[in-house]
């Protein structure tokens, strides 16, 4: 990528995407965080003032396991995802073009079903008498009383099986570029198959394993639903925490508080990310 | 002799295509031997056997007495010179020239030592930092040969090693090539398209064409006495008449009667009988031309022409030369007409003539 100083007319086909981002996301996000320092009124409401309270309330202690289990949920969903979508985008990379075509549509068809469906879906195959129950029951594969629903196992496996495509398909963009010619260069000079792939190929798709890793990562850390469908009582993250301010506790300003927290701690990862990005492109070109 | 990489019927095909057609060839130590062809010739395909990324449907390659065809590439002390040079881009040169050490679990002292030294072989020591993308086409290319030649493997393969540089670059390449390989001594198979490459990179050449080779001699020998028309015309160009042998001589030389032209004494090229339709071979550049008949003799093949039309070409001169039905091509070096100063313009009626060493029977391919 060569970066250039784009001309001021240039510019200009930027404005519309800048208005949206700046209408629909920047004002919201800034609304969000200056909610925080509000105190809530008793119809659910923003009352007038401005109190530290909502942000006091961060600090207490009980909000630590919550954190753990959101972050542990969320890079356990990431690494699987890495780790499944790298061998797919190799080899979707590699297939013939009407393969290739089939396997990305295969990739992008789920989100033809609405995604509360698809939970829905999950959580009938889950369920104690639902198919998967049984055939892993009958294959000896799981014990009489398995419960394969409720719990942080479920919540797991179903966000993995949200977050995949968006492993994928950034994945397979790098891979599509990636110069296979490579491989066979590395297998002349002694690398086996798999110390091919890990020390050539891999680090060959490192943009869109960047890529794939923030999305994943960043989508995972504000799953609500999923837990709420598929998890115990004792699974939740910060998004049902959230959630719940809204809908049942009717506490906007502690509920802006959460999010706000949440915000910055994807952005400011995102940020470094970036930055360091930014840098290695310089180092590169220089 | 040529016993050390032994090529033994080997045949590769793919779908009804067969690439590489029962080759047998051998090379021997140190030697710089070419793959020289047509694309889609096969020689490409071969290349990849002996590196390892094609196994072949049928026979055997063994180097140094130990059988190869079953081993995968990594375990092959074969490496190669890719025609894209598929340096690893985010790696830089050192670490690219590192890579087949590290691989092979080199102590970290031998590693440095080894790199630095073939730094030092392909003159780029200041540029050890670089990323390839920093690198000229030429420094690109000898990163390769080091990121090859650092591994000590007893076969270096090149994949048509100067394709991707221009002209200038090309012929530098050529004798640094040269001197490299006399430098470390390594067998270097090369393949390539370019007969000129070819020539001056190899002490020999399979010339291969529809996955057969056609012919392996030394460049002079091939260009000198070709067996087969493909070969004569791949290797330089060449001027082929058509006749029926009428006087078989002693010593290899044939009279061949050819219609419509004359009957030239030529080199019979291997066992041919009276009679026999054959197919003979004149290079441009031994043909003389003359205003006036050439004085006669057993030893002179002369027949008259004249001039069609004439193409400078700086040092030599090309002519076409059309004589009945036949049109010859005849190459002189401008100093080289005999009538002096002047060269013929076109439409001057002249003699073309030839010794019989310089005429040769070719094969005659079904049809060709």
């Amino acid at each position: 990528m060569i970066s250039r100083s784009p001309s001021s007319k240039q510019w200009l086909l930027t404005l519309p995407s800048l208005a949206w981002l700046g209408v629909f996301f920047v004002i919201p996000a800034i609304l969000i965080v200056v909610t925080a320092f509000r105190p809530a009124d008793l119809h659910g409401g923003v009352g007038a003032g401005w109190t530290m309270e909502n942000i006091e309330a961060l600090r207490d202690p009980a909000w630590l396991p919550i954190v753990w289990r959101t972050v542990a949920l969320s890079a356990a969903t990431t690494l699987v995802c890495l780790a499944l979508a790298l061998p797919m985008a190799f080899h979707m990379a590699r297939v013939g073009p009407r393969l290739r075509q089939i396997l990305l549509l295969l990739v992008v068809i789920p989100f033809l079903s609405n995604f509360l469906i698809r939970i829905f879906a999950w959580k009938s195959l889950l369920h104690p008498e639902g198919p998967l129950t049984k055939l892993l029951i009958s294959l000896r594969l799981a014990p009489e009383d398995a419960l394969l629903l409720n719990n942080m196992g479920a919540v797991l496996l179903v966000m993995i099986y949200t977050q995949l495509p968006f492993a994928i398909l950034p994945l397979y963009a790098a891979a599509e570029k990636f110069d296979f010619s490579l491989l066979d260069a590395a297998r002349d000079l002694g690398a086996g198959p798999w110390r091919s792939f890990s020390k050539v190929f891999v680090p060959g798709v490192r943009r869109g394993l960047i890529s794939a890793a923030v999305m994943v990562f960043v989508c995972s850390l504000g799953q609500y639903v999923i837990p709420q469908m598929v998890g115990g009582a004792s699974d939740e993250m910060i998004g049902s925490k959230i959630a719940q301010r809204v809908f049942a506790d009717r506490n906007l300003p502690q509920a802006s508080a959460l999010a706000a927290a949440l915000m910055l701690a994807v952005l400011v990862p995102m940020f470094v990310v970036a930055a360091w990005q930014r840098f290695g492109r310089k180092e590169a070109a220089s | 002799m040529h016993d050390f990489l032994v090529i033994d019927h080997v045949s590769k095909s793919f779908g009804s295509l067969r690439a590489v057609d029962d080759v047998s060839l051998s090379v021997s130590q140190g030697e710089a031997f070419s793959l020289l062809g047509p694309s889609g010739c096969g020689k490409t395909t071969l290349l990849r056997m002996l590196a390892g990324f094609e196994r072949p449907d049928s026979g055997r390659i063994l180097l140094g007495g130990q059988d190869l065809t079953a081993l995968p590439p990594e375990q092959r002390p074969v490496n190669t010179v890719f025609q894209n040079y598929a340096l690893f881009p985010h790696l830089n040169v050192w670490e690219n020239i590192a890579f087949g050490l590290r691989m092979s679990r080199r102590p970290r002292e031998e590693v440095r030592s080894g790199v630095d030294s073939m730094l030092e072989l392909v003159r780029l020591s200041e540029h050890a930092r670089k990323r390839p993308s920093q690198l000229s086409g030429g420094q690109r290319q000898r990163v390769a040969i080091a990121r090859a030649l650092v591994n000590r493997p007893q076969v270096l393969l090149l994949d048509e090693p100067l394709a991707a540089l221009d002209l200038k670059l090309r012929q530098h390449m050529l004798l640094e090539l040269n001197a490299i390989h006399e430098q470390v001594g390594t067998t270097f198979v090369y393949v390539t398209h370019d007969q000129g490459e070819a020539m001056s990179l190899s002490d020999r050449i399979a010339v291969m064409n529809a996955g057969k080779v056609e012919q392996i001699d030394a460049p002079e020998a091939l260009y000198e006495s070709p067996r087969s028309s493909f070969v004569a015309t791949f290797i330089g160009d060449a001027n082929f008449f058509t006749g029926t042998a009428v006087e078989l001589q002693h010593e290899g030389y044939v009279r061949v009667m050819i219609e419509g032209l004359g009957s030239p004494l030529v080199i019979s090229n291997g066992a041919v009988s009276s009679n026999q339709t054959l197919r003979l071979m004149v290079r441009p550049e031994k043909i003389s031309l003359t205003l006036k008949r050439p004085p006669s003799g057993e030893r002179v093949n002369a027949f008259p022409g004249v001039v069609e039309d004439i193409a400078y070409f700086g040092p030599h001169t090309r002519y076409r030369i059309r004589a009945g039905e036949h049109r010859v091509m005849a190459q002189l070096q401008r100093s080289r007409f005999s009538g002096g100063v002047v060269e013929p313009a076109r439409g001057t009626e002249v003699w073309m003539s030839f010794h019989p060493d310089e005429g040769r029977v070719v094969m005659l391919e079904g049809g060709a």
